[in-house]
């Protein structure tokens, strides 16, 4: 078994185990497993650098290639550069602290963490595939159980966003399979074999009136799951009405798959199409991040604001992903990593507001940092973070990307980029003052008093996270390099056809 | 006649074999042997399906009127093991006490249709085919109205039977046709003849259309829901996989061989089946409440897609139809399998009375979703490889278009097939359907389904094998 097959597995083994087990251990068992993964993780990065340090260049480390379907010359084949190595790590710190979000989980206990795990299990495939086909098959192994934890654990109007947002994402994955396929039947015009493989891909030129047609349906397939406006509709009302923990990890994590594969497959393997369709999309791109923070403003329920303000930030993705220089595509990188981080961390502390107050509403709440000076001082982190706040990891992120798109001369990608900044400011308005009308002043509803602050496992999941965001904006050197080194040979490539 | 090879005609012969013992068994025991017989019945079609899968001798008979390749043979085996499911599935109905006296017949009717199917895939000659057909059809008529005291099920029999008259007038007029403009009937021999005269393209039409009633291609369809919904839930399982997957199979062997000069013609007018056969079966399948109307609306889309393989018309193609026809085997029968176990305990069959399913049926619960997401096409179940390999198969022509309609068909299929999955898993109602234990084998049947849908997709040498089998066609 080699490494990183090891990170689907473990998922599945915890997933079997915990199928066999009684109700009230499935939650540790779940604890173990996602510690056990985030070792793992951690002992991937160590490794990685080790071989990096003895000298092996090669792009991707810990490489397995096995062919599965001849015919089409479908292999299972996994592989980490810098990228995949973040985001793993990001998947399973998330994953980790999900558990004990979602540790007072007491309906059919045993089906929600079988469930979550399985989301998982296709969230760490996807990010070690190198093969379109078992990304895409991992892709759509992730989005699918979304509806039964949203339909079943949900809160709300549960049925009809689990619905939407199930079906929106799927569509979304048949344009992609459109997108893929196309890749592939194009992928050996000088008489090669054809490949799924996208490094294989990338070193090819895809004649350009193909890239013309399958850009936008691949960059659009993945842009939905990355929140691309106008297709961003599924994300606030599903956020809203899932539980903690799978809001925690579809904000947090599934949602950057769309970034990582709009950036690594879609503007990465047909770069003339990418620049055919720039203009396009880094118009909906800015539109998304201002957009979405003025959504932000208007919302008066918690998971609505932290959804809205996911469009937006998720929107710097994109918008970073269409900048088409190194550090730009850098910044991308770093910012689905903070602001997963950040996401997670706001999730996480509106699922234990809310499952002590019963409400979201910010207008019926005040003076919470009174009654839990723990949760309200996290929630005033992670808004600082979230605004962007010196010392914390979204302005690593965010500044890299600005930082890139500014390389870019034109007058049209400028304007856009100013626009793209100036919603940070919004961003500060709203989570200011949702912070504000929700934690100071005078206790609003006599109720509140009696509540308790942060248990123990609530405790867990927001100090590490916030200890990682922390850690992030403060010593970001060594990831930004290993993203920057990551994305050079593909980079490379990228800029020579 | 030399009949030193008649070997050959092995699958044929032992179906023979099993029917006429029954047939004497019948006569000759006791009424309260029967319940026995229906055991032994079921054994002896175990016996019959796994003796297909010994080597077999290939080869032609009766100066070419019959010929058995390596991948007929295969064709027939995934035939026998879904009948061989449908027998596990059929106990608890049978040893009902209406159907007390008659449970063999059960068993004689549907072996003398896997017989006609046989003969009718394994045809070289146009007579013989249609000869197949017909003996494939008329029991099953009898089958759908084997419920005599059930108003619905005495319809759905007439109507299968009267349409299917029709459909085979139609497809015998454009045999007739065929044999007007090249001189024979013989598979080897029209296949040389044929030149895109307007009489010859007007004959595969007609033949087309004969097939296309049996597949339920729109618009072809309309019997299907209602003789699905009427005719009993077993039998409406075997029609839609057996029956259809026989009728695929003969409908490819003869498009991919005879009329293979003839795609021109026959290419833009799968075509547009195809998307009107996605688009509608889909569009319906949305509305209906009874499961079994649904499941006749789903079967009706998902024969949509099985037609895109056909466009292709590759012989990688032909091995993804083939594929899709296994895989679609398991996942349909599956679904079936657990409608037909609730409605024979409990009676309902409607989506509503499945509210809340999960919290006192869970392993039923998990079977069906196991099968409604295999049938909608989500990885890793069998259903998904089985539908991106027919999409590749299309795409390698470059029709994209085609692909991007169906796969957004495919989305509009999750939809209706969550609606199920919402009811069993989502709704949560007081008074759910009781627990209900199967019997023993219609509990084996589904467990064979199950390992079918986990498998068949991970488990790449299969689709290989039935590929190496598609090439030497």
């Amino acid at each position: 078994m080699d490494k990183l097959s090891l990170l689907i597995w473990v998922p599945v083994i915890t997933m079997i185990v915990m199928a066999f087990v009684n109700d009230s251990k499935v939650k540790w068992v779940g604890a173990i497993g996602a510690a056990v993964q985030l070792i793992q993780s951690v002992l991937l990065l160590f490794s990685f650098f080790a071989a990096r340090e003895a000298g092996d260049t090669s792009e991707m480390l810990f490489t397995t290639d096995i062919v599965w379907y001849k015919y089409l010359n479908i292999h299972y084949a996994t592989g980490v550069d810098g990228v995949s190595i973040a985001l793993i790590l990001l998947t399973s710190i998330i994953v980790f602290t999900g558990v004990f979000a979602s540790w007072e989980i007491k309906d059919r206990t045993k089906e929600f963490f079988i469930t979550l795990y399985m989301l998982a299990t296709g969230v760490f495939g996807f990010f070690i595939s190198l093969d379109l086909f078992t990304m895409f098959l991992f892709y759509e192994l992730a989005v699918i159980p979304m509806y039964l934890l949203i339909g079943i654990w949900g809160t709300g109007p549960k049925e009809y966003s689990a619905m939407k947002l199930t079906l929106m994402l799927m569509g979304a994955s048949a344009f992609l399979l459109v997108g893929i396929l196309g890749i592939y039947f194009n992928s050996a015009l000088d008489g090669g074999q054809l490949t799924f493989n996208f490094i294989e891909i990338s070193k090819i030129d895809i004649p350009a009136s193909a890239q013309y047609f399958f850009f936008p349906l691949t960059f659009i397939g993945f842009g939905v799951l990355g929140a691309l406006y106008p297709f961003h509709t599924w994300s606030p009302d599903g956020h809203a009405s899932a539980p903690t923990a799978v809001s925690m990890l579809h904000a947090g994590v599934l949602m950057k798959l769309g970034g990582y594969g709009a950036l690594r497959i879609a503007v990465m393997l047909m770069p003339e199409g990418a620049h055919h369709y720039q203009w396009i999309f880094i118009i909906l791109a800015t539109i998304g991040a201002v957009y979405g923070a003025f959504g932000a403003i208007w919302q008066k329920d918690l998971k609505y604001i932290n959804a809205y303000s996911s469009v937006s930030h998720l929107a710097f993705i994109l918008f970073a992903a269409l900048m088409f220089n190194q550090v730009a595509f850098e910044g991308a990188v770093l910012q689905m990593i903070s602001h997963g981080l950040i996401t997670a961390l706001f999730f996480a502390l509106i699922g234990m507001i809310y499952s002590r107050t019963k409400t979201r509403n910010i207008n019926e709440m005040g003076g919470l940092m009174k009654v839990m000076p723990v949760l309200g001082v996290a929630y005033f982190i992670a808004g600082f973070a979230s605004l962007g706040l010196p010392g914390f990891s979204a302005f690593v992120a965010e500044m890299t990307i600005f930082v890139g798109a500014f390389q870019n001369e034109q007058m049209f990608i400028r304007v856009a980029t100013i626009l793209v900044i100036s919603s940070i400011v919004i961003t500060a308005v709203y989570v200011l003052r949702a912070a504000g009308t929700m934690l100071m002043g005078a206790i609003k509803n006599k109720d509140f008093e009696l509540l308790p602050d942060a248990h123990w496992y609530d405790k867990v999941a927001v100090f590490v996270l916030i200890a990682v965001i922390a850690g992030m904006g403060m010593f970001p050197n060594w990831l930004a390099t290993m993203i920057y080194d990551g994305l050079g040979p593909m980079f490379e490539r990228f800029v020579a056809n | 006649m030399d009949l030193s090879n008649i070997i050959i005609m092995r699958n044929e012969l032992s179906l023979i074999v099993v029917v006429l013992l029954l047939l004497m068994a019948e006569i000759f025991s006791s009424k309260n042997a029967r319940y026995m017989l229906l055991n032994v019945a079921t054994g002896l079609f175990a016996l019959h399906t796994i003796l297909g899968f010994l080597p077999a001798e290939t080869g032609e008979l009766f100066g070419g009127m019959y010929r058995n390749t390596p991948l007929i043979i295969l064709m027939k085996n995934i035939l026998n093991i879904g009948v061989l499911v449908v027998l596990f599935q059929v106990q608890g109905w049978l040893k009902k006490p209406e159907n007390n006296n008659r449970s063999l017949e059960f068993y004689l009717l549907t072996f003398s249709t896997l017989m006609g199917m046989s003969y009718m895939i394994s045809a070289g000659d146009f007579l013989m085919l249609y000869l197949g057909l017909e003996l494939a059809t008329i029991p099953i008529a009898t089958l759908a109205a084997y419920d005599v005291y059930r108003m619905k099920s005495t319809e759905a029999g007439i109507k299968l039977i009267l349409l299917a008259a029709l459909s085979s007038g139609i497809m015998l007029y454009g045999i007739s046709l065929i044999y007007g403009t090249t001189g024979s009937l013989y598979f080897n021999e029209v296949m040389g003849n044929l030149q895109m005269n307007p009489l010859q393209i007007l004959a595969t039409v007609f033949f087309i259309s004969g097939l296309a009633f049996k597949i339920s291609l729109v618009p072809f369809h309309l019997w299907t829901a209602d003789v699905y919904e009427g005719a009993p839930t077993n039998v409406t399982g075997y029609l839609s996989v057996i029956s259809k997957g026989a009728s695929v199979f003969v409908l490819i062997t003869i498009l991919f061989t005879v009329f293979k000069e003839m795609s021109d013609a026959w290419q833009p007018l799968l075509m547009v089946m195809a998307v009107v056969t996605m688009v509608v079966g889909n569009l319906f399948a949305i509305r209906q409440q009874n499961l079994q109307r649904f499941l006749a609306f789903s079967s009706i889309a998902q024969a949509g897609f099985i037609l895109l393989g056909m466009i292709s018309g590759t012989t990688y193609g032909m091995a993804t139809v083939i594929y899709f026809i296994l895989v679609y085997v398991f996942s349909n029968l599956a679904a079936f399998g657990v409608v037909s176990i609730v409605k024979n305990a409990t009676g309902k069959d409607s989506i509503d009375d499945y509210n809340g399913f999960y919290s006192t049926n869970p392993m039923l619960s998990m079977v069906m979703l196991l099968a409604l997401f295999s049938l909608a096409g989500i990885p890793p179940l069998a259903g998904f490889f089985g539908k991106f390999f027919l999409f590749a198969a299309v795409a390698e022509q470059g029709m994209y278009w085609l692909v991007l309609i169906a796969v957004i068909n495919t989305i509009v299929s999750l939809y209706y097939y969550l609606l199920v999955v919402k009811a069993i898993f989502v709704v949560r109602v007081d008074n759910p359907i009781e627990p209900i234990k199967g019997e023993l084998l219609a509990r084996v049947g589904l467990v064979i389904t199950v390992i079918g849908i986990l498998v068949i997709g991970i488990y790449s040498p299969i689709f290989e094998w039935v590929q190496a089998l598609s090439f030497g066609l």
